[in-house]
């Protein structure tokens, strides 16, 4: 039978949380880390056992911690105590050296002018569809790195800073890639987010990367119909079997586009708000996806206390509250851009995290929703692997 | 040898229990011991200074004989009780939190 593992970054550690393919009991691993923020956690497609993890802290910086047996034991790569006598020489420590290629540049600071580039942390590991020591990370301030030794060095690819970096603004989270996408049909197509910076694509394997925003509106930061950066992108999903056809969760509205990001069209329908951080589809269903609407611009949380998770079996415009074991009063959790995953059993398996420690899963594709854990520190991160 | 205590966070990073030790030919300076340190311990490359700059980081603080040593230039001689290993050489992780 299946085993579904759950990887769950937060804001004082990371947890792994286990279950057959049931997904009814669940085992509870954890603090990983403990007292540091675990942005992201992710396997590897290539090899599930092996899990990149992102661990920073505001006094000691950036660490990137790598496992390669499923989560029991973690290492940062090439600095390990077995590395000392390494063939390869002294080991160099380098897994957290995030330096931007050439003059790191300025961008578009609060008060209009230019301020440089520093590197503050990585928020979202990518790892290759294919290939277990290559993954891609996001960082902040916004560009995106890549490592082909399985997070010993990581080199920016700074092509993505040329897409009028200089034109970019940090917005009050500050100004990360917080989502890549690798098209599975196509090995040198990635799509990544960054909020209050747009939403690009490269394809030519990250060599140059152009602005996809045509259609997005963001009437009141950015008053010009064709500004092709700024707009502040929450989140963008794809399903594998289409990549060409993404999901986008904005600060404002959700939309979808059929041609990789040419044109954007909106497709809020009758969701309850114009806002929300994750955005997921389902995995037998391209058409179908989830999003959990919060009360904007200054709340961030659900509205009337009530935490509802949205699904659309049209692909957007036509949206049902799904509302079955998720509290209905009194709940004023967030839940953020990363903490949204969906496994591929039948059902399709839906979790997500929040703020308020909770990471809930779905085994029925959303129907009925159960708590797995109630108490984490607040979550930054949901990712979920199918081991067979 | 010179005794370093570090940090919670790195000591966990490192692996290591309680004092660590570092052996530092020639001039036992500010910025040899933390080379020493970086040398022996490859994983806190980064946590205590930056890995270009060699700055130390904002919210990290050096101490030995009850001296704050953090705006001293790397060249700086520790004291003698540090360089003798009566005394260790602290590495604290400020009170910034909140």
């Amino acid at each position: 039978m299946s085993k579904i593992r759950v990887l769950v970054g937060t804001k004082k550690g990371a947890f792994i949380l286990t279950s057959d393919g049931k997904r009814k009991t669940w085992k509870v691993s954890g603090p990983h880390f403990a007292g540091w923020e675990i942005y992201h956690l992710k396997g590897s497609p290539a090899d599930p056992n092996r899990i990149f993890a992102s661990q920073t802290s505001g006094w000691f910086g950036q660490i990137i911690q790598r496992s390669d047996d499923g989560g029991k034991t973690w290492n940062t790569p090439g600095s390990s105590l077995e590395e000392l006598k390494s063939p390869e020489g002294f080991p160099k420590g380098e897994s957290n050296k995030f330096v931007y290629t050439g003059k790191a540049g300025t961008h578009k600071w609060y008060d209009g002018t230019q301020h440089p580039w520093e590197f503050k942390r990585v928020w979202h590991i990518e790892p290759s569809l294919t290939d277990p020591d290559t993954a891609y990370a996001g960082v902040e301030d916004a560009a995106i790195f890549k490592t082909t030794d399985g997070g010993k060095t990581w080199q920016e690819l700074p092509g993505l800073r040329n897409a009028k970096g200089h034109l970019w603004q940090p917005g009050a989270g500050g100004m990360a890639v917080h989502t890549i996408l690798l098209d599975p049909k196509n090995a040198k197509r990635i799509y990544v987010a960054i909020s209050a910076g747009g939403c690009f694509r490269t394809d030519d394997g990250g060599k140059t990367w152009k602005p996809i925003t045509r259609g997005l509106k963001s009437l009141y930061e950015l008053p010009d119909p064709d500004a092709e950066v700024g707009h502040c992108v929450h989140r963008i999903a794809l399903h594998p079997a289409r990549p060409d056809v993404l999901f986008m969760q904005k600060h404002w509205d959700v939309l979808r586009t059929d041609n990789a990001g040419e044109r954007w069209t909106e497709v809020s329908g009758n969701l309850p708000t114009d806002f929300g951080f994750p955005i997921d589809v389902h995995a037998h269903e391209p058409e179908t996806i989830f999003v959990v609407p919060i009360k904007s611009d200054s709340e961030h949380y659900p509205p009337d206390g009530k935490l509802r998770v949205y699904r659309s079996k049209t692909g957007g415009n036509e949206w049902e509250p799904l509302t079955k074991g998720l509290p209905q009063k009194d709940c004023y959790v967030n839940v953020l851009r990363d903490a949204m995953a969906v496994d591929s059993l039948e059902p399709c398996g839906v979790y997500f995290g929040t703020t308020g420690g909770q990471v809930y899963a779905s085994a029925s594709g959303g129907d009925s929703w159960n708590p797995i854990v109630r108490d984490l520190p607040a979550v930054y991160s949901v990712e979920v692997q199918v081991l067979r | 040898m010179i005794r370093v205590v570090l940090p919670h966070h790195l000591r966990n990073l490192a692996r290591v229990g309680g004092e660590v030790q570092v052996e530092v030919a020639g001039p036992v300076t500010l910025g040899a011991v933390l080379d020493a340190i970086e040398t022996r311990y490859p994983m806190l490359r980064g946590t205590i200074r930056d890995h270009d700059t060699l700055k130390r980081r904002p919210f990290v603080r050096f101490f030995a004989c009850k001296d704050d040593l953090s705006l001293e230039p790397p060249e700086a001689l520790l004291p003698d009780a540090v360089a003798s290993g009566e005394e260790p050489f602290l590495v604290v992780g400020a009170m910034a939190g909140g």
